[in-house]
């Protein structure tokens, strides 16, 4: 035996490389060492390999193997006539197809669906590959000019006036609306006991109130009548609006001084608004009107997300902020808005925005179904998204807003620069989570007589032509693979995003 | 006041609820003076530095600054906050951007630099505390000597009249505090009024005018460094230094 005590050691000839006993490199290396390596794991792969064997290959033959191609009606998906076991029914998905993705939008018409979605695709992606240059540009035209393009797209019909117009339609209701509230507090004061007089006088003070405020909208009001009154009311009131916006802005902007760069950008905005709505023809009725009740398919899954998940973002983002605000009346307001929404099931929303809303509203004032439905999910999600939003505002360390502090920055440009970049890092999974359930989420909307994708599919079950033992299973499965390109997408890019994103993590 | 002060506080004091944190402090900085603040632990030292830029509110004296006068109200906090930058123990660097980016935001965002300005005059600053070639790096990728530095050149960009520094060198591993101190002689030699709260005693000695001792929430003794070492008066002063000197 050596001697093992001793601390010195010197090498002589180095050793060189041998192969190891066992290969554990390789396909085979694999095997060995994730999948047999020990008793229970030898058992799990078997386990493994069994359930996949038992869901795969089924889904597979009934996908593709058993699945009938062509055929016109019911009778080419019916076993006596093919002479196997039928799987998917093909052509009833091919049949419905366009169905499935408009609805009962107008045949004639449904190039505008195209048109919006081309449009929509052709904004969005280039706002999704970072490495192109003008994002700024490119998110005004997707967020700001496609939304109204798409909606005159979709709906058609045309504008009566711009600017000039909205404002005094706005102002002088609400002008109406409170010299009515003052009338009616009146009433209940003569009607009421003790605190009658108190409510009479105020009553008064309300209608007053009223009175002023259509003083002071006079103006406008007239100007307005002369503007309608003019040959081409819609250019006029674009030419007032275009003049008086950008002056605003341009003052705004510092005038002389500093001024002429956003007075270039509002004119440009203007010249935008101008060729669409020439192009379109909004000023001389636009499109034919196709109202909402007839959109359908994956047009109205694709409205319903889109908007939502586009208006819940902003929503969300001022609820969690007003959550931490040390206001408390903009903190309580928050806590209240959101613990609501969150403990609302969303089909009570649903409920509620379609068939209670309307007995609330005055009477003159209506609003279309489906927008309903829209401000429904975007205020139900934006709770949802608030709280995702508020876990990455807790991330944030008290040293990043006192170092932004030392520095000069406002509250504002504090969370605009430092707080809400780090923080809607921090949960983008999160965020992600939130809008691929609320994509799923869309399919609700059915049970308020809005027929979205799903909702498309199960009532073309209904179709005699078509009934056979499969087409069911067919419809669900041709759905539930649209849904999961969607969902799916959404998730590879939001992984891709991450990366990108937490770079700086070094 | 004398009239080449820069920073002057009167008889500051300040609560956390109950507990008298700051007790009747008064300190009046001349301009171009290099000022130590040290003192054991918990004794308000840093809280004291921190109510010179408005990070903590007090409840009672005032802060003068360049002429902007900080009561209770803090009113004028964004005044004052323009004229002092502020060096943190641990660098509170903006991890989501570039070094260089740290350096153009404020000037941007608060003075309206435009940015090609803001960019030249960032790897300036990134020049004096040597370390232009990071600049398109993130704060994660560097050490910390680094970030501190580029901390210090991130307040440097808003041309302060003067530098607060909060144990600038505390969290920093024992072979990059001497970068980050070199730094900060650098930055004395220019003339600029600084604020120091370390337990670097070497600093000390080297760079101040003064050092400020403090415990429980006052100041004990305020003397040149010569004197402060070597003729110690108050008992207090007099057992730190022999706790921390051997």
């Amino acid at each position: 035996m050596s001697d093992t005590a001793a601390s010195s050691f010197v090498r002589q000839v180095l050793i060189s490389e041998r192969t190891a006993p066992v290969k554990v490199t390789g396909f085979v290396g694999f095997l060995r060492t994730r999948l047999f390596n020990s008793p229970t794991n030898i058992l799990l792969t078997l386990a493994s390999v069994l359930l996949l064997w038992i869901t795969v290959v089924p889904a597979f033959k009934f996908l593709l193997v058993d699945a009938v191609w062509t055929g016109k009606d019911r009778t080419a998906c019916l076993a006596e006539n093919v002479g196997h076991v039928v799987g998917a029914c093909w052509p009833f998905v091919q049949a419905k197809f366009s169905q499935f993705i408009y609805g009962f939008y107008p045949e004639p018409e449904r190039w505008r669906v195209d048109l919006t979605f081309f449009l929509a695709a052709i904004l969005l992606l280039p706002l999704l590959i970072p490495r192109l240059p003008a994002k700024g540009l490119n998110a005004g035209l997707f967020f700001v000019a496609f939304p109204v393009v798409a909606f005159f797209l979709l709906r058609g019909g045309g504008l009566s006036g711009l600017g000039v117009n909205w404002v005094t339609g706005l102002l002088s209701g609400f002008a109406d609306t409170v010299s009515d509230l003052g009338q009616k507090l009146t009433r209940a004061g003569e009607a009421t006991a003790v605190i009658g007089p108190l409510l009479q006088w105020l009553g008064k003070l309300v209608v007053l109130l009223g009175a002023a405020v259509s003083g002071l909208v006079w103006p406008l009001v007239w100007l307005n009548g002369q503007i309608q009154g003019a040959s081409r009311p819609v250019w006029v009131d674009f030419a007032v609006t275009a003049a008086i916006v950008s002056l605003i802005l341009f003052f705004l902007g510092g005038g002389f001084r500093t001024g002429w760069r956003i007075l270039l950008g509002s004119i440009a905005t203007f010249a935008g608004i101008g060729i669409v709505i020439a192009v379109m023809g909004l000023d001389r009725g636009g499109l034919p009107i196709v109202d909402s009740g007839l959109w359908g398919g994956l047009l109205v899954t694709l409205v319903v997300s889109v908007t939502g998940i586009v208006t819940s973002m902003p929503i969300g983002i001022a609820l969690a902020l007003g959550r931490r605000s040390t206001i408390p009346l903009i903190r309580f307001f928050s806590v209240g808005f959101i613990e609501f929404w969150r403990g609302v099931p969303l089909i009570t929303v649903l409920f509620f925005a379609t068939y209670m809303l309307p007995l609330f509203l005055p009477g003159n004032f209506k609003i279309d179904g489906l927008v309903r439905a829209l401000i429904g999910i975007a205020l139900f999600s934006g709770a949802y998204i608030a709280e995702v939003i508020r876990g990455g505002l807790q991330a944030i360390p008290r040293g990043q807003y006192e170092a932004a502090s030392a520095i000069g920055l406002s509250w504002w440009k504090t969370t605009a620069l430092i707080v809400m970049p780090q923080a809607l890092r921090h949960v983008i999974p999160g965020l992600v989570n939130s809008f691929i359930g609320l994509f799923k989420d869309t399919s609700l909307v059915s049970i308020v007589s809005l027929f979205d994708l799903l909702g498309q599919v199960h009532a073309s079950f209904a179709d005699p032509i078509w009934a056979t033992p499969t087409t069911l299973f067919t419809g669900f499965a041709f759905a539930g693979m649209v849904y999961f390109v969607f969902c799916f997408g959404m998730s590879r890019y939001s992984l891709f995003v991450e990366n990108r994103l937490n770079a700086h993590r070094g | 006041m004398t009239t080449d002060s820069i920073v002057g506080i009167a008889e500051l004091n300040k609560w956390y609820g109950d507990f008298h944190v700051l007790r009747d402090i008064n300190v009046d900085v001349a301009k171009g003076e290099r000022i130590v603040i040290c003192g054991p632990s918990g004794s308000g030292k840093s809280t004291f530095i921190r109510c010179i830029n408005a990070l903590e509110e007090f409840q009672e004296g005032r802060i003068v600054v360049d002429g902007i006068e900080l009561g209770p109200q803090l009113r004028r906090v964004d005044e004052v906050r323009r004229e002092v930058g502020m060096v943190f123990q641990s660098f509170n660097l903006f991890p989501h951007l570039t070094v260089l980016e740290n350096c153009t935001l404020a000037p941007i965002w608060v003075r309206h630099v435009p940015k090609k300005d803001a960019e030249a005059a960032a790897m300036k600053y990134l020049e004096r505390v040597k370390i232009p070639h990071q600049a398109n790096k993130y704060p994660a990728q560097l050490s910390g000597g680094q970030q501190q530095r580029v901390a210090i050149a991130r307040a440097l960009t808003m041309n302060p009249k003067v530098m607060l520094f909060d144990e600038p060198t505390s969290a920093l591993d024992p072979e990059m505090v001497k970068e980050v101190l070199d730094t900060m002689v650098d930055l004395a030699k220019e003339g600029m009024t600084m604020l120091v709260v370390t337990h670097e005693m070497g600093f000390a000695r080297e760079v101040a005018n003064r050092i400020v001792f403090m415990d429980a929430g006052q100041i004990i003794e305020t003397n040149t460094p010569a004197n402060f070492f070597a003729n110690p008066q108050h008992a207090r002063t007099k057992l730190f230094l022999s706790q921390i000197l051997r």
